[in-house]
């Protein structure tokens, strides 16, 4: 019988702070993921502002094509990476040279910002609609300039959809395993790591800390963020 | 500021004429009502004037003389007052009031000492640190007119200002926003479908009806000469009195009534406060409802016109529901209105 514990007990946690191995992995998801949520939310504040703002025609066929990868499982969106940036790929056909990035972390960032866009997109839209436009006039009778508009009155309403979508896009990204499991075969991410300890050394208690620490990290990064876009919304004037 | 606005008009894409080609002037100083029914332009108008709607070609809009047709809102120096107010809900009444100024880039000196007088005058220096979701209704509308007037505009424009309000609280307001605005000496311009609003506040009052303006004058002028019957109708009531005008003498179901000159072809109007129940009063009716409103009576009765007619009736004591009462109206009260007039 395997059991769960392991001769080093509690101090297995110092060592994911002590070898590189863990820390550099648990550094890069976090940096991948923070990427990734910042680079989700100005895209699909951007997109989501002008489709709740304009009507045009094929408007609708537009964000049914923003929005498919919400059917998608990761290893579909990862696939859909590696058609792309892949060996085989549209891209190292088209240029001349060799452009692979599918399996680095640029084709980690972009399958994670493709999962999240979808997400993100569909709560700022939603809190969009529910702008007060006189709010916007109000601040122009005043003299304010679109950019300020933009600042002061835009942003500050959207703020409470921003922060709980960019929390889903971050939490997702750091704990995405499918998109991670077929584009990172030269990169780890923490949720590789957690399943290759599990499977392949069976280091069950090495699994189980790192699973706790991604739980971690995750809840201290989004209570920061929390806390600070609190601070901003209130110091607006 | 002299404001002035020629040959300006509304149309939509779809083709809906929301505004008639219109003339307007406003003098410095002046506070000026549109009073209008709901979908008569007057919001158009007013969005028009704030730079918030295009006008179609051909428009002008003057202040002083400087056309700022084409101006963008943000440039035009208008300050306005929402319906809903549309304070910034992530500042303070402190930093509501000074975003103008703000936006001016005025040195933050300045802006303190002008916020700070602008409180004053509103009454609102207590409130100054609160957040405006810890504001009355009244205190909202305050602040969103302290807002306005900060950055000294040179035209201040008003969405119905007081329609927010819960009625006990819209009168005392009334007669507040008057005096506050006169104390700041601006030229100003606020839409209402409120008669009372508007003859409460306004200098004059411009009555709209279907896009256009269809009459402009003094509370008074308006309320006594009345240029139609949308007019005497929409501004303090006025009843028809249908029946066969031949020239000198109207004869209605309850009686006759002489007119107070050559007639053919008018319609007579009358305000129920000239409807005297008097035991000598030619014509005779039946009363059908009576509604007690503290200071009067208002008693409707019928069989002296198609439709009820109304009277104010002041004394103690109201007849009875079904009493037969005799009913003089003045020949001066009459208003004799062409036919078939807006």
């Amino acid at each position: 019988m395997v059991s769960g514990e392991s001769e080093a007990g509690w101090a297995i946690y110092l060592d994911i702070l002590r070898k590189p191995r863990y820390l550099n992995t648990l550094v890069l998801t976090v940096l991948v993921s923070l990427a990734t949520t910042v680079a989700a939310l100005a895209i699909s504040t951007t997109a989501g502002m002008f489709l709740s703002r304009n009507r045009f025609k094929g408007r609708g066929i537009l964000l049914s094509i923003m929005t498919l990868p919400l059917a998608f499982p990761g290893v579909v969106i990862g696939f859909l990476i590696i058609l792309l940036g892949g060996r085989q790929g549209l891209v190292n056909q088209i240029t001349p040279g060799h452009v692979v990035f599918a399996y680095s972390v640029v084709g980690l960032f972009l399958g994670y910002l493709y999962f999240s866009i979808p997400r993100v997109l569909l709560t700022v839209m939603a809190a969009a609609e529910k702008l007060d436009p006189e709010l916007e006039e109000a601040a122009r009778t005043l003299g304010a300039s679109p950019y300020r508009v933009v600042v002061n009155v835009i942003l500050p309403g959207l703020m409470p959809s921003l922060v709980a979508a960019g929390a889903i896009a971050f939490a997702t990204a750091m704990g995405a395993f499918g998109t991670a499991f077929t584009l990172a075969t030269n990169i780890d991410v923490i949720p590789m790591v957690i399943y290759t300890e599990f499977t392949l050394s069976a280091n069950i208690a090495m699994a189980a800390a790192l699973s706790i620490v991604l739980g971690i990290v995750t809840w201290a990064l989004l209570l920061i963020a929390r806390s600070l876009s609190g601070t901003t919304v209130a110091a607006g004037g | 500021m002299t404001f002035r606005l020629t040959n300006t008009a509304k149309t939509y894409p779809d083709g809906t004429r929301a505004l008639l080609s219109t003339e307007l002037t406003v003098n410095n100083g002046e506070i000026v009502s549109l009073l209008g029914p709901s979908g008569c332009g007057k919001t158009t108008l007013l969005r028009i004037i704030a730079g918030l709607e295009t006008p179609d070609a051909g428009s002008d809009i003057w202040f002083d003389e400087d056309n700022v047709t084409s101006l963008p809102v943000e440039r035009r120096k208008v300050g306005m007052v929402f319906q809903s107010y549309a304070l910034f809900p992530n500042m303070s009444v402190r930093a509501n009031i000074g975003y103008g100024l703000k936006m001016q880039k005025l040195p933050k000196q300045e802006i303190d000492a002008r916020v700070t007088e602008v409180l004053e005058m509103c009454q609102l220096q207590k409130f100054s640190a609160r957040a405006i979701s810890a504001l009355s209704g009244g205190q909202r509308q305050r602040v969103a007119l302290a807002r306005a007037i900060a950055p000294r505009p040179r035209l201040l424009l008003l969405d119905e200002p007081l329609s927010a309000l819960d009625a006990s609280l819209r009168e005392v307001l009334r007669d507040e926003l008057a005096v506050l605005l006169r104390e700041f000496n601006i030229t100003a311009i606020f839409v209402t479908h409120d008669q009372d609003e508007a003859m409460a506040i306004a200098d004059r009052v411009a009555v709209m009806s279907n896009g256009r303006v269809v009459q402009s004058g003094t509370p008074e002028e308006l309320y006594r000469n009345p240029n139609s019957a949308f007019v005497a109708g929409f501004v303090g009531n006025a009843m028809l009195l249908d029946g066969k005008n031949t020239g000198n003498v109207l004869i209605l179901e309850g009686g006759e009534l002489k007119l107070p000159s050559e007639g053919t072809g008018q319609n007579v109007f009358v305000r129920a406060e000239d409807v005297k129940i008097d035991d000598n009063g030619p014509l005779c009716g039946q009363v059908e409802t009576i509604t007690f409103l503290g200071t009067h009576y208002r008693i409707g009765i019928k069989g002296i016109t198609p439709n009820l007619l109304t009277s104010v009736f002041a004394g103690q004591s109201a007849p009875k529901v079904g009493q037969r009462v005799k009913v003089a109206i003045g020949p001066e009260a009459l208003m004799l209105l062409p036919e078939g007039a807006v």
